[in-house]
């Protein structure tokens, strides 16, 4: 009963999306509030409809109901609870009807708090979210529909993959998600402004947030997978230039570069065009990685709920989306008035370069992730892009943002006094520059580029220094004047500080932990021990040991320094039956910001015809900041949300006081 | 017991680990194992989904690694080793692309986007004209004023 509830809440949240789209397009072209209304209506009673429907999967897979095919095919009785729940959306049917569940959860979110909005750009902006909304629940209900019953019931489950019955990837899903489909907002918001015909500083105002959000949100679903790849796959790996990293990756580019042009159109009014653009594509690329993901047209280490045929199906929905987005785009945008000029050195050029750069960037990981296919489309041989390319095209180009990151901040707008911040960012270069020649002289082996790198983390951070301290004229001001502005400084500022201070702890961690990081292996029977640089890693006993749903070997292994304990770690390989596959679980032993990665490998036969086990061990040495740094960016886009100016319902109001 | 000799029956059929550190398999000379892991970053493992022979357990990877270690232990330079890998196996093989004509869009394209964009931020910044002219000293002094009492 349960699972045709669902599929009934389904239909109807679609049937709703259709009402929504069509009352909110009639309501806003004959400037009817009324029946503008009724759209916002259905929009939130959409939203209210999937969250049933999702409550119902939910409870199908908490209940292990077999007869549910869905369930069935991905979860088990002897899963962990946490696990079944996650199992919900672990599958294409179910993380589809999660994309849904976020999409109109954005549409309700939009109708709550655009309600001072002007009656236009609010209808056709919930117009086009339902649209959105028509096309993806139609396919949901159509094509994937996770509550598609299976006759007769199994009486066991396929089980997840094992890899997958994890923390931090239970909860990147949904992180994923809300970043994605929260850039459906900012998509809806440009198609509205576009029909509209009037993209003002107030559309800008409205933009920020909901970017600011998305943004947010996808670096916390980024690193989370990140992290998960780095203990989970086995070799302490975090980024690996895969397909699906990078489908996750563009979105995160395009709204990075979003989030300063729109600034620039808010502030300034000028780059309207281009911010417009932007917003377009950041949504269409959230869309091409769904697409990617799902469709098997690349091959990855990640690769989830493959199906081909319904891939065609996503591709049907990315095409026609983005091409109305953009047709609309190309039709409209001469209509948009040039904003106000500026200097070579301005912070708008600063912006603009950033942009130039993100967007490189973007369509290098692009290209990079599609060269393949477009060279066996071209009838040209198979060829693999892998890391080595992105770290000789990508790398350079965001290292040159990052040099010209911590200018940005210091410039004013329209024109800036190149001299002046060239003097306030000495002290940061001198100090950024020490420590790049203390790196190469003090840490052995010697490594001159990365030292540089190292050298570019520590200008990001003490450039985002620099910045608050200028703002509340440190040492030029006196004590109770720098207090006060300290007090008064807007959240926004804190918020870039924060971000572009991560950026700079994010450099640190991936350029000190790719080029020092150290790793031993060896074949150790019981008692047996292994050196890793000062370390010293001994194998105490290996047991076996019954968990929930595997079993396992479980190591014991004691890990000293200099003679003094410093952890015992307890790595296992699990054999999950459900699935028959075999998995290595990681100990990690945290110090301080670096981390001791033991890895219990395989069973072989030691010298003595004793049984050995091939112990692996790296000291990865601060890896954890690789990971501090993307949440104090995405602490940092939450704080700048938190500003009275940048509040979701703001620019309504804003508005609402002008009519 | 029993569950051991199930769990040690399945042991093999592994995912994905640091495979290149395996001891059985390691050079003698420490510059010429280096060596090899270095290239062993550069070649893809053909049957798995996406690694390279450095990190896979797959039997393919395990061969793969043999063939580049013997080839550098026969004193090949690594050219030589890349050339043969893609006389066997094709260029799909390496995980960086050849710099070759072919592949001129893939290894220029990023920079030329940024040059491209350069170029149009330089048109933008012409085109406007420089009409606003900047302020008097007195009018700076006023306006300084005016900002710091905000």
């Amino acid at each position: 009963m349960i699972a045709e509830l669902g599929a009934f809440c389904l239909v109807l949240a679609l049937v709703l999306s259709v009402v929504q789209a069509g009352l909110c397009g009639v309501g806003g072209g004959r400037r009817l509030p009324v029946l503008a209304g009724a759209g916002e209506g259905a929009a939130l009673a959409a939203f209210l409809a999937l969250l049933a429907a999702f409550g119902c999967l939910i409870w199908a897979f908490v209940t292990s109901d077999f007869s549910v095919s869905n369930v069935a095919a991905n979860s088990h009785t002897q899963k962990p609870m946490l696990y079944r729940v996650a199992g919900a959306w672990g599958s294409h049917e179910g993380s589809m009807l999660l994309w849904c569940l976020t999409l109109t959860g954005y549409g309700a979110a939009t109708a709550v708090f655009g309600r001072g909005l002007r009656l236009g750009l609010r209808s056709y902006a919930l117009s086009a979210q339902g649209v959105l909304g028509v096309l993806f629940l139609a396919y949901t209900a159509f094509a994937s529909n996770p509550f598609t019953r299976v006759f007769p019931a199994p009486v066991e489950g396929r089980s997840l993959n094992p890899l997958l019955q994890d923390p931090a990837l239970a909860f990147h899903p949904p992180f994923l998600y809300a970043g994605y489909v929260g850039f459906s907002v900012v998509f809806s918001f440009a198609v509205a402004a576009l029909i509209d015909g009037r993209l003002d500083s107030a559309w800008a105002r409205w933009v920020r947030p909901w970017t600011l959000a998305a943004w947010s949100l996808l670096t916390v679903g980024i690193g989370l997978g990140a992290f998960w790849a780095y203990y989970e796959l086995g070799w302490g790996g975090w980024w690996f230039w895969d397909p699906v990293e990078n489908a996750s990756f563009m979105p995160w580019l395009v709204g990075a570069a979003l989030l300063h042009s729109a600034i620039v159109t808010e502030r300034r009014g000028a780059l309207t065009g281009w911010t417009v653009f932007l917003a377009l594509a950041a949504f269409v690329f959230s869309m091409l990685g769904a697409f990617l993901v799902r469709s098997g047209v690349l091959t990855s280490v990640h690769a989830f709920a493959v199906d081909p045929t319904r891939g065609v199906m996503l591709l049907s929905i990315l095409g026609v989306t983005a091409g109305a987005g953009f047709i609309l785009f190309a039709w409209r945008a001469q209509t948009l008035a040039p904003g106000g000029a500026f200097a070579p050195v301005s912070r708008e050029s600063a912006i603009v370069l950033n942009n130039i750069l993100l967007s490189a960037a973007t369509a290098t990981v692009l290209l990079g992730t599609l060269y393949p296919l477009i060279r066996e489309a071209t009838g040209g041989e198979t060829v693999s892009v892998g890391p080595p390319y992105f770290n000789l095209t990508f790398t350079p180009l965001l290292i040159l943002a990052f040099i010209i990151l911590p200018a940005g901040p210091l410039l004013a707008w329209k024109r800036g006094d190149a001299k002046g911040v060239a003097q306030r960012l000495g002290l940061a270069a001198a100090i950024a520059a020490g420590c790049a020649v203390l790196a190469v002289v003090l840490i052995s082996p010697r490594h001159a580029v990365a030292s540089a790198g190292l050298g570019v983390g520590v200008w990001l951070i003490c450039g985002a220094a620099v910045e608050i301290a200028e703002r509340i004229k440190l040492f030029k001001a006196p004590g109770a004047e720098v207090k006060r502005r300290l007090t008064g400084l807007p959240r926004g500022a804190w918020g870039t500080t924060l971000a572009h201070a991560g950026l700079g702890v994010f450099v640190l961690g991936a350029v000190y932990e790719t080029t020092w990081k150290v790793e031993a292996a060896e074949a150790l029977t019981q008692g047996g021990r292994l050196s890793l640089g000062a370390y010293e890693v001994r194998l105490d006993s290996v047991a076996v040991h019954d968990g929930p749903n595997y079993l396992a070997e479980r190591g014991v292994v004691r890990v000293t320094r200099d003679g003094a304990a410093v952890c015992t770690a307890q790595p296992e390989r699990r054999f999950y039956p459900a699935g028959g596959q075999t998995t290595s679980e990681v100990a990690l032993c945290l110090k301080g910001v670096d981390d001791l990665y033991i890895v219990l490998g395989e069973r072989r036969a030691g010298p003595n015809g004793e049984p050995a086990w091939l112990v692996r061990a790296y000291f990865n040495p601060w890896v954890r900041l690789i990971f501090l740094g993307p949440l104090m960016m995405a602490l940092g886009g939450l704080v700048s949300l938190s500003d009275r100016r940048l509040r979701f319902a703001a620019p309504a109001k804003a508005e609402g006081a002008k009519a | 017991m029993k569950t051991a000799a199930r769990l040690f029956a399945v042991i093999g059929a592994v995912l994905c680990m640091a495979a290149a550190s395996d001891p059985s398999e390691r050079l003698e000379d420490p510059a010429q194992e280096a060596r090899a892991r270095e290239m062993f970053r550069e070649v893809r493992c053909l049957v798995c989904q996406n690694e390279s022979i450095d990190d896979s357990e797959a039997e393919l990877a395990v061969d793969l690694r043999r063939v580049v270690r013997g080839e550098i232990v026969a004193g090949r330079s690594d050219d030589e080793i890349r050339r043969f890998l893609v006389e066997r196996y094709g260029e799909f093989v390496l995980l960086k692309p050849a710099f070759s004509a072919g592949n001129a869009v893939l290894w220029l394209a990023p920079f030329g986007i940024v040059l491209a964009g350069g170029a149009l931020l330089f048109g933008l910044l012409r085109r406007r004209p420089k009409k606003a002219e900047g302020l008097s000293a007195e009018e700076e002094t006023r306006l300084k004023a005016l900002l710091d009492n905000d």
